[in-house]
């Protein structure tokens, strides 16, 4: 913290970050306050830049699969799947039923983990700390989950173009319900604890705005734009995958505060355990991939027993997915809103270019006329609502 | 509406619109605009009855190294009242990389355009803030260009004191 030479008046310049141990992201907030008041502040962003476009344009496409799941690392089968179906689409293929059912599912526990993970820490970082921990357990009964599903925690890489990795473990159902009842029990406590708590709610309301005409100007997508009460999902929108055969709703909110965006991400969540539930239920039986050899992968046995494994393998390793010139852009709903990908093949193997449209990215874009007249200490409640995150963020 | 009447829309709409249908856009809306026609055909496409595309849901560009013009820069469209999605190209040739600013059109565009300087040295006549967003100020080229190496190193710089070269931008002035 240092004031700058020939600061104007009363207004103190600060820097606070790149590492502030009260924002969970690495990112710089250049204030200019009045007191406690602030008048002006600028965001800068890019620690966390990785050159995930760059790196992307240098292999397979199959290769882009795990750079993909570090993007969100709080929810990374979304942007597994998000960007499954952008290439899919380019490549002019549809996955079998089943594993459209599967990607929904291990989607919707991710959009749970982004969620739990988000609330928990706002709660978190206004001093609600037993909630924030609730909310890690709860968290952690659905990694188990994706542990089940994926064989990983966190970077999963599940998805592959045409298809899922693996199938869903035999008593997938069984420890879905097991984990969904806790989940739901945590959360009741956590509704309880925060939703009308004096302290809490105070911190929260009125705080954050942002006008609906703004929003949208803005790029706000996802729970930031919900909670002014604009019903823009994705998945309801333009329904990919299984969507428009499951029953859910989109919570909305009226004000566009901090404390809206906190309830409908709160609502939310119970709409993703009732869609893993629908989804469970009606889970065909059948392949979870498909089986062209132009994009996907043949199994091992093949590999080993057969020359044309064998060099189907090679060519597909070696020379990539040949997929025809083109260019798409497909969004999805991701943890924060609208994640697209808008790809170009120039018919080689390798993506010519990669593009991630970051939710949080134009998040960030408006967190300075969210914040601007407001308090100091309401920089970290709204940044946690806004949850950026770094990887997605700064690509 | 139906991807063709969308384009037939936009077509009359918006003079100089070249509509891009076929196997190459996969069944979406796209069309390509000559630069020319730049705030003022958004605007209308942002305003009109019939296109209303309120929200500028992304924007990049695509360095073809080897095409003339070089540069591509895309704009993703989306309507969140009528519900549709336009694809908007501006070709930018390799000697001028200058495109009008969107920034007063919709505010998303100016964070975005910020990143398509950084990554690709195009410049947006008329943007009000103008730095590089994701590298820093001393960084040298512009990464996702086709033709800067992958595993290009980037010169050292030293430690910025924040008394003589402050970080605010309005005092700094850096580019």
């Amino acid at each position: 913290m240092a004031g700058a030479e020939g600061a104007a008046g009363d207004v103190m310049e600060i820097q606070m970050g790149p590492s502030h141990p009260a924002s969970h992201g690495t990112i710089k907030f250049n204030l200019r306050l009045d007191g406690e008041t602030i008048v002006d502040v600028e965001v800068e962003i890019g620690y966390l830049h990785r050159g995930f476009e760059k790196m992307c344009e240098q292999g397979t496409w199959n290769h882009c699969f795990p750079y993909a799941d570090r993007l969100n690392y709080a929810s990374p089968i979304l942007n597994n799947v998000g960007f499954a179906l952008a290439v899919e689409k380019l490549a002019g293929v549809t996955v079998p039923e089943r594993c459209q059912y599967i990607r929904v599912i291990g989607g919707e526990i991710s959009r749970l983990t982004d969620h739990l993970t988000c609330l928990g820490m706002a709660a978190n970082e206004l001093g609600a700390i037993s909630a924030g921990f609730y909310m890690l357990e709860a968290r952690e009964f659905l990694y188990d989950l994706v542990e089940a599903m994926t064989g990983a925690r966190l970077t999963v890489t599940y998805c592959r173009l045409g298809g899922v990795m693996k199938d869903l473990p035999a008593d997938m159902e069984e420890r879905t319900a097991a984990a969904l009842k806790q989940v739901r029990r945590i959360l009741a406590d956590c509704d309880r604890l925060l939703s009308r708590n004096r302290i809490f709610y105070d911190r929260m309301v009125g705080i954050g705005k942002l006008s609906r005409a703004d929003s949208i100007s803005y790029g706000l997508t996802g729970p930031l734009l919900r909670a002014t009460g604009v019903p823009y999902d994705v998945r309801k929108a333009e329904p990919y995958l299984v969507y428009d055969r499951i029953d859910f709703s989109v919570p909305t909110g009226t004000s566009g505060d901090n404390y809206d965006r906190f309830m409908v991400r709160m609502a939310e969540m119970e709409q993703s355990m009732r869609i893993i539930e629908q989804a469970l239920a009606n889970l065909p039986e059948g392949p979870i991939a498909i089986t062209d050899p132009r994009y996907f992968l043949p199994p091992k046995q093949e590999v080993y027993g057969s020359i044309e494994g064998l060099m189907n393998h090679f060519k597909l390793v070696i020379e990539g997915q040949k997929i025809p010139p083109g260019e798409v852009y497909v969004a999805t709903e991701g943890g924060n809103g609208e994640l697209g990908f808008y790809l170009v093949s120039d018919g080689s193997g390798r993506p010519y270019r990669v593009r991630v449209r970051p939710p949080s990215f134009y998040g960030m874009g408006a967190v300075g006329e969210m914040l601007r007249g407001h308090m100091l200490a309401d920089i970290i409640p709204t940044f946690g609502q806004i949850n950026m995150i770094g990887g997605e963020c700064d690509h | 509406m139906t991807v063709e009447a969308l384009l037939d829309r936009v077509a009359a709409l918006v003079p100089g619109a070249t509509p891009l249908g076929g196997e190459a856009a996969r069944g979406q809306a796209v069309i390509v605009l000559e630069r020319r026609a730049l705030p003022a055909a958004l605007e209308t496409l942002r305003d009109h009855p019939e296109t209303r595309f309120e929200m500028l849901s992304d924007l990049t560009a695509a360095d073809y190294l080897g095409r003339t013009p070089r540069f591509e820069v895309v704009y993703q469209l989306y309507s969140v009242s009528l519900n549709h999605r336009l694809r908007v190209k501006v070709p930018v040739p390799e000697d001028d990389p200058v495109v009008p600013t969107a920034a007063a059109v919709w505010k998303s565009a100016n964070w975005a355009e910020r990143e398509v300087w950084d990554m690709f040295g195009i410049r947006f006549a008329g943007h009000p803030d103008l730095r590089r967003i994701l590298m820093y100020p001393e960084f040298e080229g512009h990464p996702l260009r086709k033709d800067y190496p992958v595993d290009k190193r980037q010169p050292l710089v030293p430690e910025r004191d924040p008394i003589t070269r402050p970080w605010y931008p309005h005092r700094s002035g850096a580019a």
